[in-house]
């Protein structure tokens, strides 16, 4: 039974940072802009957040530094993609073009800037953030050590940030608009929709999430931060199209991936798994073949939001 | 062809004021962290590839000759309709190709370079053509196909290469030297930049980046490819079989990639397969080359050769104490800005107006 524990516990640190960073996705995607750039505002979020962690190590710790750092993370993507709405938006830019852009900007600025503050790349920072046990909670049998030991406050956040997403997608008024907006701008247009503003909101709200991503990746799988987020922007692209752009379906599919890069990496702790004597690189490899398989066989009928990447053109016809 | 004209000056126009605007952002940067070396520093990265004569320029084709092909293999997709983001993996296994037959097949004598060649671009091929088959037949989605496809080769070749004695160099937990043979010949460039790493394989490259330009622009095939590109719809209703074209594009970008890799790690400057769980650079610097030349095959040459050349001039910051992460950054600014393409074009729109209404007063 521990190691059921074990391998669950491990699988949400692996499964909320690409769900977070592929809601946020599919915030922008939704509203009709392409976000390649999520690589990059992850890591933009890690590093600044990563840097007041450090900052403050002395004389702060604890949740409520993690707290913070958190509204640092998800304000510092916010802004960063803003660069991305511009150019998306204003400057009808190509939107594969501006997200290369973002993507690479944000490790060399990460890396430039650490080196200049402290003289290396790397960030150390102490990790005070483990919940041994929820107090009460942690008590329960099974439910317990499943959800509530051994974890972080960023777990709860993310299942937080999943319902808060279906709510707002489906249930409000702004969750329409912004669906009307990815699909049929023009209709959304006339409707009386302000398309720019709904397209500004989904992107914005696509940094905020992917920079805190990035911080919640960071913090439970390491004691500092090198200017990489191990290509989880990327692989939260690949969520998002698998999770076909609808928040529970990204739920699933993120825990496909976490459950499948705990076993890569853990193994050899799990008895029946290392008795089998299968060469580690091949548990590293199922994820990325078997979501190739998977979308050979649920890719026919894809649900993209239809003007998804098309820059806007209130003239156009 | 006269529009055609004017939309490749409007477009090489684009790119300049995204590269003058970078380099400003470049010595911001170098005034805000250093005032007193922002100068010298800023200099040495416009001229710093020259330090050493002709041996830099050397240097700055052998930089340039990978990113070039990698450039081109987006660069060409792109102008198929199609973001081939799978360069990474592509390059990797392209250069495992090589890498494998030039240190194993170490019989062939004089041809083992160009057999060598020759794997990496069927291995690259290869690695291309899985994500075009999966779009033609199952419709699975290109960038993510390809963002699987890159670490999947990662792990194969790290996986193969470690567990396959003959290939591993287990001293330094890298792919063992290629046999001298499988080296790519100087093609007498040795002699024009003495000192230098370049070799036959910018040659190369530029022999390619014409028979792209060749393919897409004088042949049926190619039309057919661009008209594809250009609109899916319209490609299909003029009868174009798109499953092919899709396929057919991903091979072609693939086969260039591969070529890539197997040029950079044949090129005998102690390059080898290093067991990392890391995707290689040059597969994403391919992405930036292809957008700051415009996906024209051209102007991946020019781009490729333009962000080596920097590259380059970046080493000899670190004399001023500046990490070279700034030409990353410069890079990326160049690339945002180059997509402000409209910018450029909406202000010559505006001056040609103006010059308009003067001419037409003076006639008047």
């Amino acid at each position: 039974m521990n190691i059921i524990y074990f391998i669950f516990q491990q699988t949400m640190l692996f499964t909320i940072p690409l769900m977070i960073v592929a809601l946020g996705g599919m915030f922008s995607e939704r509203s009709g802009v392409v976000n390649i750039a999520l690589e990059g505002i992850m890591i933009m979020g890690a590093f600044v957040s990563i840097l007041f962690l450090n900052l403050t190590g002395g004389k702060m710790s604890g949740q409520l530094q993690l707290l913070l750092a958190i509204v640092i993370s998800m304000v510092t993507g916010a802004v960063f993609s803003l660069t991305h709405a511009y150019a998306a938006i204003n400057m009808k830019a190509d939107q594969t073009i501006s997200g290369t852009a973002l993507n690479m900007f944000a490790p060399a600025f990460a890396i430039f800037v650490a080196r200049v503050i402290q003289g290396v790349q790397q960030i150390q920072f102490n990790n005070t953030f483990r919940i041994e046990s929820v107090p009460v909670l942690g008590k329960i049998p099974v439910l317990g050590p499943l959800l509530f030991q051994n974890t972080y406050i960023t777990t709860y956040i993310g299942i937080g940030i999943l319902v808060l997403s279906t709510v707002v997608l489906y249930k409000t008024r702004f969750g329409l608009r912004l669906r009307a907006c990815g699909e049929h701008p023009q209709a959304a247009d006339a409707a009386g929709i302000n398309v720019y503003r709904m397209q500004y909101a989904g992107v914005v709200i696509s940094g905020a999430l992917g920079g805190l991503g990035g911080l919640v990746f960071v913090v439970p799988t390491s004691t500092n931060f090198n200017a990489d987020v191990a290509g989880y922007g990327f692989l939260a692209i690949a969520v998002l199209i698998f999770g076909q752009w609808k928040p529970v379906k990204i739920l699933g599919a993120s825990l496909f991936f976490g459950l499948m890069k705990t076993i890569a990496a853990a193994y050899s702790g799990i008895p029946f798994l290392a008795g089998l004597g299968i060469p580690s690189y091949l548990y590293k490899m199922i994820p990325y073949i078997a979501t190739m398989v998977v979308l050979m066989f649920t890719s026919k009928n894809s649900q993209a939001p239809r003007a998804s990447g098309v820059p806007y053109d209130k003239g156009q016809r | 062809m006269k529009t055609n004209k004017k939309k490749n000056y409007v477009g090489v126009l684009s790119s300049v004021f995204a590269i003058v605007i970078g380099l400003l952002v470049g010595l911001v940067v170098l005034l805000l962290c250093n005032p007193s070396q922002a100068l010298p520093g800023f200099v040495t990265i416009l001229t710093g590839a020259l330090t050493h004569g002709m041996k830099g320029v050397g240097q700055v084709f052998y930089y340039a000759t990978p990113i070039i092909l990698t450039g081109l293999s987006v660069g060409f997709a792109f102008k198929t309709g199609v973001f081939n983001i799978g360069t990474p993996g592509q390059f990797l296994v392209g250069a495992f190709g090589a890498v494998y037959v030039g240190i194993l097949w170490d019989k062939l004598g004089g041809v083992h370079w160009v057999v060598a060649l020759l794997a990496s671009v069927i291995m690259g091929a290869l690695w291309g053509l899985i994500p075009g088959i999966l779009k033609a037949y199952f419709n699975v989605n290109v960038v993510i196909s390809c963002i699987m496809m890159n670490y999947i080769g990662l792990f194969a070749v790290n996986w193969t290469v470690k567990s396959y004695k003959p290939l591993f160099n287990t001293m330094r937990n890298e792919s063992k030297n290629v046999a001298a043979t499988a080296q790519i010949p100087k093609m007498g460039l040795d002699k024009l930049f003495p000192g230098s790493s370049v070799n036959g394989g910018i040659l190369i490259a530029i022999l390619v980046v014409i028979l792209i330009y060749i393919l897409l622009n004088k042949t049926t095939f190619g039309y057919e490819l661009k008209a594809v590109g250009y609109s899916p719809d319209a490609g299909k209703y003029a009868g174009i079989n798109e499953k092919r074209n899709i396929i057919a594009s991903m091979l072609i970008a693939g086969a260039i990639a591969g070529l890539g890799g197997g040029l950079l790690y044949l090129a005998g400057t102690g390059k080898h397969i290093e067991i990392k769980d890391v995707l290689g650079s040059e597969g994403f610097t391919g992405i930036s080359v292809a957008l700051l030349g415009l996906s024209h095959p051209v102007g991946v040459l020019f781009s490729g050769i333009f962000i080596a050349y920097l590259t380059a001039g970046g080493f000899y910051l670190q004399l001023f104490e500046f990490s070279t992460e700034i030409i990353d950054i410069i890079v990326a600014v160049i690339i945002y800005f180059s997509a402000f393409a409209l910018i450029v074009r909406t202000l010559m729109g505006r001056l040609k107006e103006k010059k308009q209404k003067k001419d037409g007063g003076r006639e008047a």
